[in-house]
């Protein structure tokens, strides 16, 4: 395990940007979400999620994948290469990189998404264990323990330092990178650090949420409910919940067009808006309920069923941004689960 | 046959599956009011990639957008390939106004084709269409002609608003009607002066022709339609295991990730667009 002043961290950004984007939670307009650092940009490692997830560096909101000349009845396609640079990401939260784990599935699954699968590759991710998760958090409903997020290197903050250790090969050679400004030390303070935050996690109100009633196979016990009936009436159809989600893959891909060249991009779409299904012949869920019941069995029954993990991570943004206080929770609760009083 | 189709257009390793191939449009064919049949080849000849009778491809025209259209050509087509296309939307408006020679973009094949060479070989075949349902059936129909060793007796019920809706009529009647044990049923909605063959809708011409259920069903066309077929042939004895359909729902990717076209733990791009009626029927309603 390696050490180092988190009054230092400026030092480690500095030497790892010199050579690659290194990408952290910054703020900017009030609200913190990914960036890339530029020297002297401040870490505040008290801001426990960023708006929009990690998802957004490695399957970004919006990405052009070619462009299109045309002239007269000619066509030509130029398409842009996936990313071919090695990059960093810090301060990744333990509930996201299972969301990654989840978009792993879908991406890097036959035929392999040549954009996110590029980015996978080439990106060192550098986690750090949550000091004080929120009560909208229910991660460990799902087995992660915010106190050893994984990914390639995770790092805890134990008083005025802050502790690494390297699961992979990328992050030994990270660490290996910056090994100058880091000192050896054994694992006593970060186990002093990881208990103390399991006591503020025991006391969570949405930590023993129940979720037996979900997962594979239950397609049929729970499609027909007519708990949904009621539960749809508030939603708005907004789509936030599905843009501040990790797992949310859904895109479009669209064309923007000036003269005789034309860009092909895709970008984040949501289930919950009315034409996302809508076809010149018509659209197969016409219906609020059935939007909003897609968005949910998927994450609680379809994900597991074709993936084998809930596509819900339980980082809480939905519970948090959701303008009429609708959310994943209320849902598992409304269905199932005797546990959920 | 293998279960997984992956997308084989791109020579190239490091161009996404996303992305398409240009090829040029070299006939267009006027069949009804409202279809064309295209004709497409890559740029430098050839039919841009392989596929199976049933798989689909995504044509793209430039800043108007791109959408899944079943192959209507049969794989033994080693020439061009063939898409017949309704209107009926932005894009589609689009297709109808281009000329021979215009360049689109390409890519496939997705999904899962019509089992031709596994549960299909040597049964009976009995297809049942309903306007531009005939679309990917004839791409199974050529196949089955190209290798009629291999199969058992064929029946063709198709139906359409009127005579003049009919797609591939001139292929039916100076090909598909000179085959041996080889029938081809044909019906339109209403009365029409000079037509002089069935009228009335598909489903209850089916119930009239008694067809027994020794055969493999094979039905594509509106969903009202499939419903009601599905039904008669149920009511004739076929069971559900014995009948194959396609779904239809917005698509973007073909590769199931996009997320549009998810029914349950399934995406009809990449498990379907060919499915089993006892397949469907594990489905949550909502196709």
């Amino acid at each position: 395990m390696k050490k180092l002043a988190v009054k230092d961290l400026n030092k480690f950004f500095d030497a790892i940007s010199a050579d690659q984007l290194l990408y952290m939670p910054l703020e900017k307009g009030g609200s913190v979400n990914y960036g890339i650092y530029s020297r002297g940009d401040k870490y505040d490692p008290t801001v426990l999620h960023t708006v929009k997830s990690v998802k957004d560096v490695f399957f970004p909101q919006c990405e052009s994948m070619a462009s299109f000349v045309t002239a007269g009845k000619k066509f030509e396609v130029a398409p842009i290469a996936p990313v071919d640079q090695s990059f960093t990401v810090f301060g990744v939260r333990a509930c996201d990189v299972r969301g990654m784990e989840a978009l792993d599935k879908v991406f890097l699954s036959d035929p392999v998404d040549s954009y996110y699968a590029a980015r996978r590759a080439h990106g060192t991710v550098i986690s750090v264990a949550c000091s004080a998760p929120e009560e909208t958090c229910f991660c460990t409903a799902f087995g992660i323990d915010p106190t050893n997020p994984g990914a390639d290197i995770q790092a805890v903050i134990a008083g005025e330092d802050i502790l690494f250790s390297a699961n992979t090969e990328k992050g030994i050679a990270l660490l290996d990178k910056v090994a100058d400004l880091l000192s050896d030390t054994d694992d006593s303070a970060a186990d002093d650090a990881k208990a103390s935050i399991k006591e503020i996690l025991n006391k969570l109100p949405l930590a023993d949420i129940d979720l037996s009633a979900w997962g594979e196979g239950k397609t049929e016990e729970l499609f027909d409910r007519p708990e949904w009936d009621e539960l749809c009436k508030s939603c708005l159809g907004c789509g936030t919940c599905t843009y501040v989600c990790p797992t949310c893959q859904c895109y479009d891909i669209r064309d923007y067009k000036v003269g005789d060249k034309t860009t092909r991009y895709r970008c984040w779409d949501s289930c919950m808006y009315s034409d996302f299904t809508m076809a010149a012949h018509g659209t197969n869920r016409p219906d609020k309920k059935q939007r909003f019941r897609q968005r949910f069995m998927h994450k609680l029954v379809y994900f597991p069923d074709r993936y084998g993990m809930f596509s819900c991570v339980g980082c809480g943004r939905c519970v948090a941004k959701c303008p009429v206080s609708m959310n994943i929770v209320k849902v598992i609760k409304a269905m199932g689960g005797k546990n959920n009083g | 046959m293998a279960e997984e189709h992956i997308c084989t257009c791109h020579a190239n390793d490091y161009i996404d599956p996303l992305l398409p191939q240009a090829a040029v449009v070299t006939n267009v064919r006027t069949d009804t009011p409202d279809v064309k049949t295209f004709r497409v080849v890559g740029k430098d000849g050839g039919i841009c990639f392989d596929h199976m009778p049933g798989q689909c491809a995504m044509l793209t025209l430039p800043g108007v957008g791109e959408a899944m259209f079943s192959i209507t050509s049969s794989p033994t087509n080693t020439e061009y390939k063939e898409f017949s296309i309704k209107r009926c939307g932005v894009l589609t408006d689009a297709l109808h106004a281009m000329e021979e020679g215009q360049e689109i973009g390409i890519r496939g094949p997705y999904g899962k084709p019509f089992p031709v060479e596994t549960a299909f070989k040597g049964q009976n075949l009995l297809f049942i269409a309903g306007g531009i349902g005939i679309a990917p059936l004839r791409s199974v129909i050529n196949y089955v002609r190209d290798n009629r060793q291999n199969y058992g007796h064929v029946d063709v019920l198709y139906g359409s608003r009127s005579a003049n809706d009919l797609v591939d009529y001139k292929e039916m009647c100076d090909e598909w009607m000179k085959e041996e044990d080889f029938n081809v049923y044909l019906t339109i909605d209403r009365e029409q002066e000079g037509w002089d063959g069935h009228v009335g809708f598909v489903p209850a011409y089916l119930k009239e022709l008694a067809f027994k259920p020794d055969c493999t069903a094979i039905i594509c066309g509106p969903p009202i339609m499939i419903k009601f077929v599905l039904a008669a042939l149920i009511e004739m004895g076929f069971s559900k295991t014995q009948v194959y359909t396609t779904l239809e729902l917005k698509m973007k990717c073909g590769v199931g990730k996009c997320g549009r076209c998810n029914i349950g733990s399934k995406y009809v791009c990449k498990d379907g667009p060919v499915f089993r009626c006892d397949e469907i029927e594990e489905l949550p309603n909502e196709y």
